[in-house]
């Protein structure tokens, strides 16, 4: 604690104007998006001056937010002269709101910095305008995150989603975007109607909405429940909980690379600080069952996004499948830290919650880079289908090599980041014998195996993505002259690969910026006073790990090693063909596909897909393989609502005959019933 | 942290990377007693590292540095391993820095990294070895967690070397959940190591091989690294076996004179003796499993682990 307490009295004079600051800052974002409609065509003026000033703003504000972390200092509040005539748009800057802008500015200036060396003229919308819908974007998550009062919330959570809606559908003239962005906007407002209606819950019938009267509103124990449900569902569509995950895999793929990046990276941790906000800072209770729902649905999605993104065979897709798995971990998180909350177990739920956040931390960088990498094959190859590419290493060594980093933290693998959130979410998974109910204490722990199976899965999919795009032979002839990534982009991927081996190797760093979290919202920390090389989250007995001293065991080994066999044996070497058990005619169609590599998943987790397969015969002519995959909740869920709201549609329409007699009828039909209220 | 305990920790490791061959050439020698053949001599597995240690590298056209440096990371992260696991003593400062899931974790980095390596090449089999053994790494990851969810939960820790302690002073092995555990970690121990009969180590039978796949492009230095990682990766389950299930012998802390320790050394050579006759009678007596059959005998490790967590849960409840 002793490093939170020092840097509060040097912050002290300025953090006065922490919030004022930042609103500037992300009005700078706003004004950077209409300097770009001055000179809309000019890729120079937009791409290298526009986008890497954002990049410094979101430097700015991750500064910020730190700042507000460890100053220490009662939330700040600040009131904006902006919305309806005495409803003004009320601000607030606290530890959550500071974490997130934190993941917001470092994973955003990453982006930002790509973003300047990706976007180029002449595809689909122009530069100019894509500018302007880029930094709204960026501007509307930061004020969703910082609005203090509902109606400033709404207005920032539909900015937010109407401006990435223009950014997926970028690419309009393709019909699939144009479906896959209305999908998205559906999904994105059966959300946002949620989450108004659980506001209207909450406010607790005082008709006040701002948070601060929120959090005085005493709820029934029914109600609090429905607000809870209602934000759940809200949030879910956002974040793309199964069932509702369904645009997901839609609208990731249809954007343009940095604009994937910024929605799975950043807007999907929107909805778990919407979640965190209304669960723990709103509503005054929490009940055990709503942590074993959420914690249910969490495990359950990251199965689903682990299963499914083990059978893609588009690079895009395979990486929004594989957001809906991790946010499924963010929610375990969530959800165990709710029921051991409400268990009276408040260590435990610091120790869960800290690890949902790290997580959100990690993944906003991670799933960035992969994004981003991507967005550099795109542009080197003109594919997204992962069967036409392969080979990549060799020509394009930079993004393969950051792309390396990213699948290694994504697999979960130590010393990077992500193994230190699952590191820390099996942790807290170990305390769940000590919830007092009989059935729960043992079925918890079962989570864990789910947990330890995704985790695998996990891996699986990231050999997968990285060996079929970037190791092997070039699938196509084409990829001969596949290039590498310019300057600019690589400087964005470098930033994000670096704070995932900071993360990895520093976890205390996380875990202190977690840790004045979980302060706040739980009145607890885990335990944070061990050195900064060292995490040992309850007591040092119980666990312990170190990153850095991890990391440098593994380069001591293996620079030992390497020393050691160029002294004992010799470093001769000549270059042959592939051995390959001596068969000579390799060709590099007889690499894994995608489809190949998925296949054991295929065979074992059948029941999950709706598969349709095409076999040829043996006498075909010209044989054909063909799959297709398909997810079952479109046919069990979507399928039928979409009928039934047809059907309803048709029913309603009835009365629309089209004769004037008719309308009159019912003219006159309703002002009898008029009447009749009157009288 | 002294010097004692630190020559204590390089001892140990450097004693594991020394006998994991002579672990492998023992059971090699087992089963071909078992099997009426000739056996080779102990020593054969040190022979062959030495011979490839000799060889000129013969590396694929365009195989790129990812390739080159994954023995390297692959040795690497077993010998890690090693300096986790109490096979002597429990008192191994190492052992605080990464505990039994980050073991788990170094496991999995040298499956990814080896799969990759795999991939590399772009041949027909190495892309199959290397999609077979993530499958098999994820469907055996569970059921090992699982295993050690039980030894975490008896023991308050995730450090395996305050389980072993905590199982000496406890006496817990008694707990019947362990017995489930410790034939969920055989089944596990024998799927990882590319052991039959999820794999088998003595052939190049082209179409079933998992492993051989996956090392079939590495020639010399690099070959002779990813065997002696492969020795270490089986040296060290059989360790992990020991230390959950039988850690009678091992050094406690407080307890680790050099009589304690030399005691250590010999009681640890005399359970891999024991154990890796038990692993030749094992795969001497199963017959290979067809490759989606392996699904299912995995499932079945981790229903047995499960089964064992429930156990210990009603127990204690």
């Amino acid at each position: 604690m002793s490093l939170v307490e020092g840097t509060s009295q040097s912050v002290v004079a300025f953090s006065k104007h922490d919030l004022s600051f930042l609103l500037m800052l992300v009005f700078g974002w706003v004004i950077l998006g209409i300097a770009g409609l001055v000179r809309p065509h000019r890729v120079g003026w937009i791409a290298r001056i526009l986008f890497p000033l954002g990049a410094l703003i979101a430097l700015g504000i991750a500064g910020l937010g730190t700042l507000a972390l460890f100053s220490g200092h009662a939330p700040q509040i600040f009131l904006l002269p902006l919305g309806l005539p005495n409803l003004p748009f009320h601000a607030r800057l606290d530890t959550l709101s500071g974490f997130f802008l934190l993941l917001l500015g470092m994973a955003g200036a990453g982006i930002s910095t790509f973003a300047a060396g990706y976007f180029r003229s002449g595809e689909g919308t122009a530069p100019g305008l894509l500018c302007l819908q880029y930094h709204v974007f960026l501007a509307s998550m930061a004020l969703v995150i910082l609005a203090d009062d509902a109606y400033f919330f709404m207005v920032a959570w539909e900015t937010m989603a109407l401006s990435s809606y223009f950014l997926v559908t970028a690419q309009h003239r393709i019909p699939e975007i144009r479906r896959a962005g209305f999908l998205y906007l559906l999904m994105a407002h059966i959300g946002a109607l949620c989450i108004l209606l659980s506001f209207g819950v909450l406010q607790g019938g005082r008709w006040l909405f701002t948070f601060d009267a929120m959090r005085g509103a005493s709820l029934t124990s029914f109600w609090a429940s429905a607000a809870f449900l209602l934000a759940l569902i809200g949030f879910g569509a956002k974040a793309g909980l199964v069932p509702l995950h369904i645009w997901l895999p839609e609208a990731h793929p249809a954007a343009p690379s940095p604009v994937s990046a910024l929605m799975s990276g950043l807007m999907l941790k929107t909805a778990v600080y919407g979640v965190l906000r209304i669960t723990f800072d709103l509503l005054h209770i929490r009940y055990w069952w709503w942590g074993v729902l959420v914690l249910g649905v969490g495990l359950f999605s990251a199965l689903f996004g682990a299963i499914f993104a083990a059978v893609q065979t588009d690079m895009k897709r395979l990486l929004a499948y594989s957001s809906i798995e991790n946010i499924g971990l963010i929610f375990t998180g969530i959800g165990l830290a709710i029921l051991f909350e409400a268990c009276h177990l408040p260590l435990f739920a610091a120790l869960a919650l800290t690890a949902a956040l790290i997580h959100s931390l990690n993944h906003s960088l991670f799933k960035s880079l992969l994004f981003l990498a991507t967005g550099s094959v795109l542009h080197a190859t003109h594919q997204r289908s992962l069967g036409k590419l392969g080979g990549l290493i060799r020509r394009m060594p930079w993004v393969a090599a950051l792309a390396l980093i990213g699948t290694l933290a994504i697999a979960g693998l130590p010393p990077l980041n992500g193994f230190v959130s699952e590191w820390l979410l099996l942790q807290s998974f170990l305390f769940t014998p000590q919830i007092p109910h009989a059935f729960l204490n043992m079925l918890i722990p079962l989570g864990a195996a789910v947990l330890a199976l995704t985790a695998a899965l996990a891996a699986y999919v990231m050999v997968k993505f990285y060996g079929v795009i970037f190791l092997g032979q070039h699938r196509e002839p084409s990829l001969v002259h596949a290039h590498d990534a310019d300057w600019l982009e690589r400087m964005g991927l470098a930033w994000l690969s670096l704070g995932c081996i900071a993360i990895g190797v520093l976890p205390q760093l996380a875990l202190r910026a977690a840790g004045a979290v979980t302060q706040t919202l739980l009145g607890q920390t885990v335990n944070l006073a061990s050195p900064f090389w060292w995490i040992a989250p309850i007591t040092s007995r119980q666990s312990s790990y170190s990153g850095l001293i991890l990391l440098a065991g593994i380069i001591g080994v293996v620079g030992i090693t390497f020393v050691v066999v160029r002294i004992l044996a010799h470093g001769r070497m000549r270059r042959a063909v592939p051995w390959d058990c001596g068969y000579p005619w390799q060709t590099s169609r007889m690499q894994d596909t995608a489809e190949g590599f998925g296949q054991p998943i295929r065979h074992i987790f059948g029941p999950f897909f709706d598969m349709e397969r095409e076999l040829p015969f043996p006498t075909d002519a010209a044989p054909r393989y063909r799959i297709h995959i398909e997810d079952r909740m479109w046919k069990a869920l979507y399928l039928p609502i979409a009928r039934g709201v047809q059907q309803l549609a048709d029913w309603i329409g009835q009365l629309q005959g089209g004769r004037l007699s008719t309308y009159l009828l019912y003219s006159f039909l309703t002002l009898i019933v008029l009447l009749g209220f009157v009288l | 942290m002294t010097a004692l305990t630190m020559v204590r920790q390089f001892g140990e490791v450097l004693l594991a990377i020394a006998i994991a061959p002579l672990f492998t050439g023992w059971i090699a020698q087992c089963r071909a007693w078992l099997q009426s053949r000739a056996a080779p001599p102990l020593t054969q597995p040190y022979r062959m590292l030495r011979k490839l240690f000799q060889k000129d590298v013969a590396l694929a056209t365009h195989a790129s540095a990812l390739f080159r440096m994954t023995p390297y990371i692959l040795f690497g992260a077993m010998v890690l391993v090693a300096a986790i696991i109490p096979s002597i003593a429990t008192d191994l400062p190492f052992a605080r820095v990464a505990d039994a899931i980050a073991l788990i974790g170094l496991f999995a980095t040298a499956r990814v990294f080896l799969s990759l390596a795999a991939m590399d090449i772009g041949t027909a089999f190495g892309s199959m070895g290397a999609r077979r053994d993530m499958m098999i790494g994820f469907l055996a990851e569970p059921a090992l967690l699982m295993v050690l969810f039980n030894a975490f939960l008896l023991s308050g820790s995730t450090a395996l070397p305050s389980v072993v302690e905590a199982s000496t002073a406890h006496s817990f092995l008694m707990d019947p959940s362990l017995l489930f555990a410790a034939v969920a970690f055989l089944m596990v121990l024998l799927a990882e190591n590319a052991r039959i009969p999820i794999d088998n180590p003595a052939t190049h039978l082209e179409l079933t091989m998992i492993h051989e796949a996956m090392a079939l492009e590495y020639s010399a230095r690099h070959l002779a690294l990813v065997e002696w990682a492969s020795d270490l990766k089986l040296f060290n389950y059989a360790c992990i076996g020991f230390a959950l299930f039988l850690p009678w012998g091992i050094a406690t802390h407080g307890a680790d004179g050099g009589l304690a320790l030399g005691l250590a050394v010999a009681v640890l050579l005399a359970k891999l003796t024991v154990a890796g006759a038990a692993l030749a009678l094992i795969e001497s007596l199963s017959a290979k499993l067809r490759i989606f059959r392996a699904p299912e005998y995995l499932a079945m490790a981790f229903l047995l682990a499960v089964l064992g967590l429930l156990v210990h849960l009603l127990l204690g409840a």
